[in-house]
Protein backbone atom coordinates (compact mmCIF):
# COMPACT_ATOMS: atom_id res chain seq x y z
CA UNK A 1 0.00 0.00 0.00
CA UNK A 2 1.25 3.44 -0.78
CA UNK A 3 0.59 6.89 0.52
CA UNK A 4 0.54 9.65 -1.99
CA UNK A 5 1.07 12.98 -0.36
CA UNK A 6 -0.11 15.77 -2.55
CA UNK A 7 3.03 17.37 -4.00
CA UNK A 8 2.04 20.94 -3.30
CA UNK A 9 1.15 20.19 0.26
CA UNK A 10 4.31 18.20 0.79
CA UNK A 11 6.63 20.84 -0.54
CA UNK A 12 4.69 23.57 1.29
CA UNK A 13 5.19 22.06 4.72
CA UNK A 14 8.61 20.54 4.15
CA UNK A 15 10.34 23.90 4.18
CA UNK A 16 11.28 25.03 7.69
CA UNK A 17 10.82 28.70 6.77
CA UNK A 18 7.26 28.00 5.80
CA UNK A 19 6.68 25.98 8.92
CA UNK A 20 7.87 29.01 10.86
CA UNK A 21 5.33 31.16 9.01
CA UNK A 22 2.59 28.60 9.67
CA UNK A 23 3.59 28.51 13.33
CA UNK A 24 3.18 32.26 13.60
CA UNK A 25 -0.18 32.18 11.83
CA UNK A 26 -1.45 29.40 14.08
CA UNK A 27 -0.35 31.27 17.19
CA UNK A 28 -1.47 34.74 16.16
CA UNK A 29 -4.49 34.37 13.92
CA UNK A 30 -4.94 36.75 10.99
CA UNK A 31 -1.89 38.96 10.47
CA UNK A 32 -0.30 40.92 7.65
CA UNK A 33 2.80 40.02 5.67
CA UNK A 34 4.62 42.98 7.23
CA UNK A 35 3.83 41.76 10.71
CA UNK A 36 5.13 38.30 9.79
CA UNK A 37 8.31 39.80 8.35
CA UNK A 38 8.96 41.41 11.71
CA UNK A 39 8.88 38.02 13.41
CA UNK A 40 11.03 35.84 11.16
CA UNK A 41 14.75 35.82 10.36
CA UNK A 42 14.19 36.34 6.66
CA UNK A 43 13.16 39.21 4.41
CA UNK A 44 9.73 40.61 3.71
CA UNK A 45 10.22 39.45 0.14
CA UNK A 46 10.87 35.87 1.30
CA UNK A 47 7.76 36.04 3.51
CA UNK A 48 5.68 37.03 0.49
CA UNK A 49 7.09 34.14 -1.53
CA UNK A 50 6.32 31.67 1.24
CA UNK A 51 2.78 33.02 1.58
CA UNK A 52 2.22 32.48 -2.15
CA UNK A 53 3.30 28.82 -1.82
CA UNK A 54 1.21 28.29 1.30
CA UNK A 55 -1.80 29.85 -0.37
CA UNK A 56 -1.34 27.68 -3.48
CA UNK A 57 -1.26 24.61 -1.25
CA UNK A 58 -4.48 25.80 0.36
CA UNK A 59 -2.90 26.03 3.81
CA UNK A 60 -3.38 29.77 4.09
CA UNK A 61 -6.08 32.13 2.92
CA UNK A 62 -6.00 35.89 2.63
CA UNK A 63 -8.60 38.59 2.98
CA UNK A 64 -8.66 42.34 2.76
CA UNK A 65 -9.37 44.35 5.82
CA UNK A 66 -9.36 48.05 5.09
CA UNK A 67 -6.05 48.77 3.41
CA UNK A 68 -4.40 45.67 4.77
CA UNK A 69 -4.25 42.15 3.47
CA UNK A 70 -4.45 39.64 6.29
CA UNK A 71 -3.36 36.02 6.15
CA UNK A 72 -4.70 33.16 8.21
CA UNK A 73 -4.38 29.42 8.28
CA UNK A 74 -7.00 27.05 6.88
CA UNK A 75 -7.57 24.50 9.58
CA UNK A 76 -9.30 21.93 7.35
CA UNK A 77 -6.34 21.74 5.02
CA UNK A 78 -3.84 21.56 7.88
CA UNK A 79 -5.81 18.64 9.30
CA UNK A 80 -5.51 16.93 5.94
CA UNK A 81 -1.76 17.56 5.90
CA UNK A 82 -1.44 16.14 9.39
CA UNK A 83 -3.26 12.98 8.40
CA UNK A 84 -1.18 12.56 5.25
CA UNK A 85 2.04 12.84 7.25
CA UNK A 86 0.83 10.38 9.88
CA UNK A 87 -0.09 7.97 7.07
CA UNK A 88 3.40 8.26 5.65
CA UNK A 89 4.99 7.35 8.98
CA UNK A 90 2.54 4.45 9.32
CA UNK A 91 3.51 3.26 5.84
CA UNK A 92 7.16 3.00 6.92
CA UNK A 93 6.15 1.12 10.06
CA UNK A 94 4.29 -1.39 7.90
CA UNK A 95 7.24 -1.74 5.52
CA UNK A 96 9.71 -2.26 8.35
CA UNK A 97 7.49 -4.93 9.87
CA UNK A 98 7.34 -6.69 6.50
CA UNK A 99 11.15 -6.47 6.10
CA UNK A 100 11.58 -7.93 9.58
CA UNK A 101 9.27 -10.82 8.77
CA UNK A 102 10.96 -11.55 5.43
CA UNK A 103 14.53 -11.29 6.74
CA UNK A 104 13.80 -13.41 9.79
CA UNK A 105 12.09 -16.06 7.67
CA UNK A 106 15.01 -16.06 5.20
CA UNK A 107 17.49 -16.37 8.04
CA UNK A 108 15.58 -19.16 9.80
CA UNK A 109 15.27 -20.98 6.44
CA UNK A 110 19.00 -20.62 5.73
CA UNK A 111 19.87 -22.00 9.16
CA UNK A 112 17.63 -25.01 8.66
CA UNK A 113 18.55 -25.89 5.09
CA UNK A 114 22.21 -24.76 5.00
CA UNK A 115 23.28 -21.99 2.63
CA UNK A 116 22.20 -22.32 -0.96
CA UNK A 117 24.97 -23.26 -3.37
CA UNK A 118 24.40 -20.35 -5.74
CA UNK A 119 25.16 -17.83 -3.01
CA UNK A 120 28.53 -16.43 -3.83
CA UNK A 121 30.71 -14.70 -1.30
CA UNK A 122 31.27 -15.62 2.31
CA UNK A 123 28.01 -14.20 3.66
CA UNK A 124 26.72 -17.54 4.82
CA UNK A 125 30.09 -19.05 5.65
CA UNK A 126 30.02 -18.75 9.41
CA UNK A 127 27.31 -20.45 11.40
CA UNK B 1 18.74 18.61 10.47
CA UNK B 2 15.39 20.21 11.18
CA UNK B 3 13.93 19.50 7.76
CA UNK B 4 11.00 17.26 7.18
CA UNK B 5 12.05 13.83 8.39
CA UNK B 6 10.39 10.60 9.32
CA UNK B 7 12.52 8.23 11.37
CA UNK B 8 11.63 4.68 12.18
CA UNK B 9 13.60 1.62 13.24
CA UNK B 10 13.12 -2.05 13.91
CA UNK B 11 15.19 -4.81 15.49
CA UNK B 12 15.50 -7.86 13.27
CA UNK B 13 16.61 -11.35 14.34
CA UNK B 14 18.88 -11.88 11.35
CA UNK B 15 22.43 -10.87 10.35
CA UNK B 16 22.93 -7.61 8.46
CA UNK B 17 23.73 -9.48 5.21
CA UNK B 18 20.31 -11.13 5.23
CA UNK B 19 18.55 -7.85 5.99
CA UNK B 20 20.60 -6.20 3.24
CA UNK B 21 19.35 -8.66 0.66
CA UNK B 22 15.77 -8.18 1.82
CA UNK B 23 15.91 -4.42 1.40
CA UNK B 24 17.90 -4.27 -1.85
CA UNK B 25 17.00 -7.24 -4.05
CA UNK B 26 14.21 -6.17 -6.43
CA UNK B 27 12.23 -9.40 -6.05
CA UNK B 28 12.40 -9.01 -2.27
CA UNK B 29 11.56 -5.31 -2.48
CA UNK B 30 8.36 -6.14 -4.30
CA UNK B 31 7.30 -8.13 -1.22
CA UNK B 32 7.51 -5.25 1.24
CA UNK B 33 7.53 -2.11 -0.85
CA UNK B 34 6.33 -1.45 -4.38
CA UNK B 35 4.30 -3.85 -6.54
CA UNK B 36 6.72 -3.35 -9.39
CA UNK B 37 10.40 -2.72 -8.78
CA UNK B 38 12.70 -1.92 -11.66
CA UNK B 39 15.97 -1.10 -10.04
CA UNK B 40 19.67 -1.83 -10.30
CA UNK B 41 21.39 -1.47 -6.95
CA UNK B 42 24.18 0.78 -8.03
CA UNK B 43 24.90 4.37 -7.01
CA UNK B 44 23.37 6.70 -9.61
CA UNK B 45 21.15 4.04 -11.17
CA UNK B 46 17.70 5.21 -12.32
CA UNK B 47 14.74 2.95 -11.71
CA UNK B 48 11.00 2.85 -11.24
CA UNK B 49 8.70 1.92 -8.40
CA UNK B 50 5.12 1.04 -9.28
CA UNK B 51 2.29 1.07 -6.74
CA UNK B 52 -0.83 -0.27 -8.38
CA UNK B 53 -1.61 2.07 -11.25
CA UNK B 54 0.62 4.77 -9.77
CA UNK B 55 4.35 4.99 -9.42
CA UNK B 56 7.37 7.08 -10.05
CA UNK B 57 11.05 7.26 -10.76
CA UNK B 58 13.67 6.49 -8.17
CA UNK B 59 17.41 7.15 -8.22
CA UNK B 60 19.84 5.15 -6.09
CA UNK B 61 22.17 7.35 -4.09
CA UNK B 62 24.28 5.25 -1.71
CA UNK B 63 25.11 1.55 -1.88
CA UNK B 64 27.40 0.42 0.93
CA UNK B 65 26.64 -3.24 1.72
CA UNK B 66 25.63 -4.30 4.28
CA UNK B 67 25.52 -0.95 6.03
CA UNK B 68 23.87 1.82 4.06
CA UNK B 69 21.42 2.03 1.20
CA UNK B 70 19.68 5.18 0.07
CA UNK B 71 17.61 6.46 -2.79
CA UNK B 72 15.75 9.60 -3.82
CA UNK B 73 12.19 9.71 -5.05
CA UNK B 74 9.13 11.96 -5.22
CA UNK B 75 10.94 14.38 -7.50
CA UNK B 76 9.09 16.10 -10.35
CA UNK B 77 8.87 14.06 -13.52
CA UNK B 78 11.56 14.92 -16.04
CA UNK B 79 13.86 16.41 -13.40
CA UNK B 80 16.92 14.89 -11.81
CA UNK B 81 16.38 14.40 -8.09
CA UNK B 82 18.52 16.73 -6.02
CA UNK B 83 18.38 18.23 -2.55
CA UNK B 84 15.31 20.43 -2.54
CA UNK B 85 13.08 18.69 -5.09
CA UNK B 86 12.94 15.14 -3.78
CA UNK B 87 12.67 12.90 -0.75
CA UNK B 88 15.71 10.93 0.41
CA UNK B 89 15.12 7.49 1.91
CA UNK B 90 18.12 6.19 3.87
CA UNK B 91 18.42 2.74 5.36
CA UNK B 92 21.10 2.11 7.99
CA UNK B 93 21.88 -1.40 9.20
CA UNK B 94 23.66 -1.77 12.53
CA UNK B 95 24.58 -5.22 13.88
CA UNK B 96 23.53 -5.79 17.50
CA UNK B 97 25.28 -9.04 18.31
CA UNK B 98 25.93 -11.86 15.82
CA UNK B 99 22.48 -12.50 14.47
CA UNK B 100 20.60 -9.36 15.18
CA UNK B 101 20.36 -6.14 13.18
CA UNK B 102 18.89 -2.76 13.92
CA UNK B 103 17.37 -1.39 10.72
CA UNK B 104 16.70 2.32 10.70
CA UNK B 105 14.95 4.25 7.97
CA UNK B 106 14.89 8.00 7.60
CA UNK B 107 12.83 9.68 4.93
CA UNK B 108 13.73 13.33 4.74
CA UNK B 109 12.71 16.26 2.64
CA UNK B 110 13.83 19.67 1.81
CA UNK B 111 16.78 20.83 3.79
CA UNK B 112 17.23 24.35 5.03
CA UNK B 113 17.99 26.79 2.31
CA UNK B 114 17.91 30.47 1.44
CA UNK B 115 19.04 31.40 4.93
CA UNK B 116 22.34 32.71 6.21
CA UNK B 117 24.22 30.00 8.08
CA UNK B 118 23.94 31.65 11.48
CA UNK B 119 20.17 31.81 11.11
CA UNK B 120 20.06 28.19 10.00
CA UNK B 121 21.94 27.19 13.11
CA UNK B 122 19.71 29.25 15.37
CA UNK B 123 16.61 27.83 13.79
CA UNK B 124 18.03 24.33 14.03
CA UNK B 125 18.74 24.84 17.73
CA UNK B 126 15.26 26.17 18.34
CA UNK B 127 13.55 23.52 16.25
CA UNK B 128 15.16 20.20 17.03
CA UNK B 129 11.78 18.66 16.50
CA UNK B 130 10.84 17.18 13.15
CA UNK B 131 7.61 17.63 11.28
CA UNK B 132 5.94 15.04 13.48
CA UNK B 133 6.13 17.16 16.61
CA UNK B 134 5.31 20.21 14.56
CA UNK B 135 2.08 18.67 13.39
CA UNK B 136 1.25 17.19 16.76
CA UNK B 137 1.50 20.67 18.17
CA UNK B 138 -0.59 22.15 15.37
CA UNK B 139 -3.33 19.62 15.97
CA UNK B 140 -3.45 20.58 19.65
CA UNK B 141 -3.57 24.29 18.88
CA UNK B 142 -6.19 23.82 16.18
CA UNK B 143 -8.47 21.74 18.35
CA UNK B 144 -8.14 24.30 21.13
CA UNK B 145 -9.08 27.06 18.74
CA UNK B 146 -12.12 25.15 17.56
CA UNK B 147 -13.44 24.47 21.00
CA UNK B 148 -13.32 28.16 21.86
Amino acid sequence: MTVQVDDELWSAVSDPSRRRVLDLLVANGAVSASWLAGHVPFSRQAVSKHLVVLEAAGLVSKRKQGKEVLYEIRADRLDEATRAMADLAAAWDRRLRAIKRLAEAAHAGAKKHRPRAEEKGADDGER
Amino acid sequence: MPGLAIERDVLIEAPAEVVWRTITEPDQMSLWFADRVQLVIEAGAHGYLGFGDQGGPVVVETVDPPKRFSFRWNHPRGEEPVVGNSMLVEFTLTPEGDERTRLRVVESGHELRDWPEAEQQRYADEHREGWGEFFDRLVVVLSEQRSR
